[in-house]
């Protein structure tokens, strides 16, 4: 068995030390967020956030995951009380199959954790790990957007 | 942590009688001298209401559809078509889509024919439960039917008295037939047709909700895996299942012919396995593959059937210049972000598969064939799976289900194809060459026009089972049925090959070419992108000869009146009468199209800038505006066209099947390049032009055409090079810009 925190929770999970954390996600703990999309760190659809950077599930094993947080979508926020970057997607109706927009939320979670007000530049570079076959790119972008103007208002006023 | 499905959520648990589609139809007396019009979408095929329609207890609506949510939000469309007509709240309104046991057979969920065919049936069907229920309610409260208002599935008199659907729908039948048109609203009064609603799956799908065939997870299911054959036709010689079957986790090793698969516990051990089995196989490979280098002029020059698409000939004016050009688009892949996935379960007397197909009635069929099993003891369940662009894995995941389920009864079985799997397995969209002539007169109006072009097929569908990929890997494989073309008006490779525009001769030719290279069938939009990419280039080459502004070019040549509002409204909102001061490397383009000349209209107006030193286009503004008849959903409308912009600029600036002389080897994302986010538009804006009352076209595909032709327009405007090969990659762009 082997510890892993995930959203806050600890679980022990029997799995091997070499299971990659999108196997552990989806099988040993039902979520449902991650998903598989290449094994191979090229498209993002498995991106969750380890101790808050974002990493892509399919390639991050087990072993290397003793005592750090891990964060998947479901821990963000739920349909009822979705968090600032679920709202913003919701609100800008930014997805078509979806597929990809766990992986999105996480990613661009990330971003605005490091860099609150990017610039366009900013955003698209640290978008681009992450694939999207549907073309929502647009709608990803302005929802990513509409997320960091939410997550700066509703900051506290830094003193000084 | 999120639920289980339990097997009762994923079949449905209905209350209430149900009467399936499938129940015989009551014949039809009608007089031999006025048989009666047809019926409206898919009542067509499927007349009877409680088919389509189901008043539930409480009040609220079942409605039912044999088409599928891909992605392009047609769950929320057809539940405000359903809200509407029967005057209930969207909320109340809970849809089933695609099941061969619960919903009617509509084929495929295909051509961007699920608002004409579901959307008109489900909109009369609707209208008509309606005015029974309102009629039932009259009865009961002896009051005229036209003194009576509905409300949220309440139906009030004028006095108080009231009845709900519920209640009066335990005392009413909708095992009725349907009739041609009836109690249809006037547009003018929709309050839930015509908003932007949101769309009803996004909240689940932004939370982690089970939302994906990929999400599914029953009692005691076993994850699988298949290990593909290398190339087309490879047989297998040698395989380790006994190593294998040691592996931990490892439940079974199915060989079968050349078919092989493992089943284990969990699913990162079915991927170990699936890697060992793969590792221990060896194959003798005997398929011969083309180079890539000679596609698609080996597609110009294979034997082709020509199949005539029209002739024009009338009077004109003496031609005084005439251009000629070639156009080619090589293999593209659906390429969804989400590999395959299916689960089956085969139970004593009921295989039943949860597929993401675009047909679950024409694959039972297949599947039954496959499987050398009666069809009515297979039920396919569509449930969502990563967006469709077309005939993609789906159908052949849910057959490797299905195979495996067979060797492991009462197991649930879900299967995912690996990345490698989905990109060399998928069938891909056809290599296409168009020819085209054209003569100017001295006015600059083209008198004259000719149009050839050459493409494999675009449906291999599995309608039969010889067509779902596992077959010809099985000892006793099914025969595999010919291809064949699509008919127009819709048309296959010729699709949108038969200009809109009022030429007064032309001449257009279908080559059919019915030797397939490569493994091809339906890929978003089917001929209509490489014709549209040609024919409005090439229009905007004859503008160019003939001095004129290529927005007022195509006015002068097109007569029908949405037409040119469409191109009106692209080139107002894009201030083309108004351009900007030229500046090196930066162009604009416009092109338009009607899909199938029949569907939903589509103009689009960018921008770009072309990077000197590398050929690299950076795409600026777009602009595009939409007529698709009636909008349901004006914002559902504006996110498809806004995908199809960015997914064709997609194709047309990076994609490629690349295979060698055996195997394709764009096997993962690094060798099928797709568009980053840092190369997506600046901007795009989609402007839909509603038509209350007029019928539903369809939207899906209608911008794939017109966005590659403005690229390369606009390509030609920033570079005076013209670029008629796709893609327009940045090796070719500078090659050509001779830098």
């Amino acid at each position: 068995m082997t510890g892993l925190t995930v959203n806050g929770q600890h679980h022990e999970v029997d799995a091997t030390p070499d299971t990659p954390l999108l196997y552990v996600l989806r099988d040993d703990l039902e979520l449902n967020g991650a998903k598989f999309g290449c094994g191979l760190g090229q498209c993002g659809a498995c991106t969750v956030l380890v101790d808050g950077a974002p990493v892509f599930s399919c390639l991050t094993p087990l072993a290397l995951l003793a005592g750090r947080k891990v964060t998947t979508i479901e821990g963000l926020g739920t349909i009822a009380a979705p968090g600032p970057v679920q709202r913003a997607f919701i609100e800008e109706q930014a997805a078509q199959c979806g597929y990809c927009i766990a992986g999105m939320v996480m990613r661009a979670h990330a971003l605005l954790a490091r860099t609150p007000d990017p610039t366009e530049q900013e955003i698209r570079d640290g978008m681009n790990p992450n694939l999207c076959r549907c073309g929502t790119h647009m709608r990803i972008l302005a929802a990513v957007r509409r997320a960091a103007a939410a997550m700066r208002s509703a900051a506290p006023v830094q003193a000084g | 942590m999120t639920p289980v499905l339990s097997r009762r959520d994923l079949l449905g648990s209905g209350g209430g009688l149900l009467v399936m589609a499938a129940m015989p139809v009551a014949p039809v007396t009608s007089s031999p001298l006025a048989p009666p019009p047809p019926l409206p979408g898919s009542l067509r095929t499927t007349p009877l209401l409680d088919a389509w329609i189901h008043v539930r207890p409480d009040g609220g609506i079942t409605a039912f559809t044999g088409k599928a949510e891909l992605g392009q939000g047609l769950t929320t469309a057809l539940i405000q078509v359903v809200a509407e007509e029967l005057d209930v709240a969207p909320a109340r309104v809970a849809l089933i889509t695609a099941d061969t046991g619960r919903t009617p057979n509509e084929g495929f969920t295909a051509g961007s024919h699920s608002m004409q065919d579901s959307g008109t049936a489900l909109l009369n069907a609707a209208a008509q439960a309606r005015l029974l229920l309102v009629a039932q309610a009259a009865a009961e409260l002896g009051v005229a039917e036209k003194s009576l208002t509905v409300a949220n599935g309440v139906v009030h008199a004028p006095g108080g008295a009231s009845r709900t659907y519920g209640a009066l729908a335990a005392k009413l039948s909708l095992h009725t037939r349907a009739t041609p048109s009836a109690g249809l609203k006037d547009p003018a009064t929709y309050r839930v047709i015509g908003r932007s609603l949101p769309r009803i799956d996004i909240p689940a799908k932004l939370t982690g909700a089970p939302s994906y065939v990929q999400d599914i997870r029953l009692p005691g299911m076993l994850h699988a895996r298949a290990v593909r054959q290398p190339s087309a036709g490879a047989i297998l010689l040698h395989a380790d299942t006994d190593a294998v079957s040691r592996l931990p986790g490892v439940v079974k090793v199915i060989r079968d012919g050349s078919y092989l698969a493992v089943v284990a516990a969990k699913e990162w051990q079915a991927i170990q396995a699936m890697r060992a089995l793969a590792a221990s196989a060896t194959w003798r490979e005997t398929t011969t593959l083309p180079e890539q280098s000679a596609i698609p002029g080996l597609i110009r020059t294979l034997p082709s059937r020509d199949i005539p698409v029209l002739t024009w000939t009338h009077p004109a004016a003496p031609p005084v210049k005439r251009l000629r050009a070639r156009f080619t688009r090589p293999y593209e892949m659906h390429a969804a972000i989400g590999p395959s996935c299916a689960v089956a379960l085969a139970e004593p007397n009921e295989l039943i598969v949860w597929t993401h197909t675009q047909g679950v009635f024409p694959l039972r069929t297949a599947l039954a064939q496959l499987l050398r099993m009666p069809k009515d003891q297979i039920r396919c369940i569509q449930v969502e799976g990563s967006g469709c662009y077309g005939h993609n894995g789906a159908d052949d995941a849910a057959a490797d289900a299905a195979l495996i389920a067979r060797a492991l009864p009462g197991r649930p079985i879900r299967v995912q194809w690996m990345r490698e799997q989905e990109n060399t397995s998928e069938p891909f969209g056809s290599a296409m060459v168009g020819e085209v002539s054209a003569a100017l007169d001295a006015a600059g109006r083209i008198v004259d026009w000719d149009y050839g072009v050459w493409s494999n097929t675009h449906n291999t569908r599995p309608v039969v089972g010889g067509l779902l990929l596992a077959n010809a890997a099985l000892p006793d494989p099914l025969p595999v049925p010919p291809p064949e073309p699509i008919p127009m008006p819709e048309g296959g490779g010729d699709r949108n090959s038969n200009p809109i525009y009022a030429f007064p001769n032309a001449h257009v030719v279908y080559h059919f070419v019915p030797e397939m290279p490569l493994r091809v069938s339906a890929l978003r939009s089917l001929g209509a992108h490489l014709n549209i990419f040609a024919l409005e280039s090439f229009m905007d080459e004859l503008a160019h000869a003939a001095g004129a502004d290529p927005v007022a070019f195509r006015l002068r040549h097109l007569t029908d009146p949405r037409g040119r509002a469409a191109i009106a409204a692209a080139a107002d909102r894009f201030g083309w009468a108004t351009p900007s001061p030229r500046t090196p490397g930066h162009g604009r383009g416009f092109a338009f199209a009607r899909y199938k000349n029949l569907g939903a209209y589509c103009a689009v107006a960018l921008d770009l800038t072309v990077e000197h030193e590398t050929g690299r286009i950076q795409l600026g503004r777009v602009v595009a505006a939409v007529d698709s008849g009636q909008a349901i959903n004006p914002d559902g409308i504006r996110n498809q066209i806004e995908g199809a912009i960015v997914q064709s600029a997609s194709w047309t600036l990076y994609e490629e099947v690349r295979f060698d002389r055996r195997r394709i080897t764009s096997t993962d994302w690094s060798f099928y390049p797709i568009l980053r986010f840092p190369a997506a538009p600046a901007s795009v804006e989609v402007h839909v032009l509603d038509r209350p009352g007029q019928p539903f076209l369809g939207t899906g595909e209608a911008g794939q055409g017109p966005m590659a032709a403005a690229i390369a327009n606009a390509l030609f405007d920033a570079t005076g090079a013209r670029l008629r090969d796709l893609p327009l990659s940045a090796a070719r762009v500078k090659a050509a810009i001779g830098v």
